[in-house]
């Protein structure tokens, strides 16, 4: 069972996407108990996506940033690979009128 | 939100010495004239790209075996200055069905003068891939993560 097969823990992970939260803001935001929300975290951290840090007395929740990191490097890397490729391309034939 | 935009997506852009119209139409009609060939989920050899210049198309790749690969659904096209399309391919590299848990990519057009153009691509909604990011990180993370990644990519194509 995937993580975010679940549609409560999908909606939290894209509202974290947002930015942190703590779980009461989370709960508001969604049609479900805190504890439930406390819940669907608690999978979420298993699985790897979401981490939680302390700050002040607050704990918040957020999308790993390790992982969103990893992701944005990869297509980074993988777009200015592709996008060099075009203009290679774009730009060795000269324009041509029909 | 900005802060989303930092972290969940990826923005980068190119001039190319070119009229913005035939940079439109190379980047779509002629995509497979420079898209990186190892970049496909055939089981066998590309044989040709086809981007479907239309709100609904597809852009897919056809093997020599006529085996097809619908990749990316197309959201937007405004030539010469416009497209949209859906990343259906989920971080384990095979077709996500799932639009849900599809990324989108947007490429604009910016005439530069009559013979430039830049190209900006932004690549959005990251975190709806969701799983995987865990292969991916350490793929990225190691000496050589690009070609690791490559690698991988290949694996799964030669598989």
């Amino acid at each position: 069972m995937s993580a975010l097969g679940d549609g409560t823990r999908r909606a939290i992970f894209e509202l974290l996407a947002d930015g942190p939260q703590p779980v009461g803001a989370i709960a508001d935001h969604l049609p479900v108990s805190r504890p439930a929300v406390s819940q669907h975290l608690k999978v979420l951290k298993e699985a790897g996506l979401v981490i939680d840090r302390k700050r002040g007395t607050r704990r918040l929740y957020e999308v790993d940033p390790e992982g969103v990191a990893a992701l944005r490097a990869y297509f980074e890397q993988f777009w200015n690979r592709n996008l060099s490729a075009f203009k290679r391309a774009v730009e060795q034939t000269p324009e041509e009128d029909p | 939100m900005t802060n989303q935009i930092a972290t969940t997506a990826v923005q980068t852009s190119i001039v190319v010495d070119t009229p913005v119209e035939r940079a439109f139409t190379v980047f779509t009609d002629d995509i497979g004239s420079w898209w990186t060939p190892e970049h496909h989920l055939l089981q066998g050899e590309l044989a040709k790209m086809v981007f479907e210049p239309r709100v609904g198309g597809h852009i897919y790749d056809v093997g020599t075996d006529g085996s097809e690969s619908r990749w990316a659904r197309v959201l937007a096209y405004e030539p010469p200055t416009r497209i949209v399309f859906s990343w259906d391919i989920s971080l384990q590299w095979q077709i996500e069905t799932d639009p849900a848990r599809t990324s989108e990519v947007e490429v604009r057009f910016v005439a530069d003068g009559p013979n430039r153009t830049r190209v900006e691509l932004e690549h959005r909604h990251l975190e709806r891939h969701g799983e995987g990011w865990e292969a991916m990180r350490d793929a990225v993370a190691s000496p050589d993560g690009w070609t690791v990644g490559l690698h991988r990519f290949a694996d799964r194509v030669a598989s």
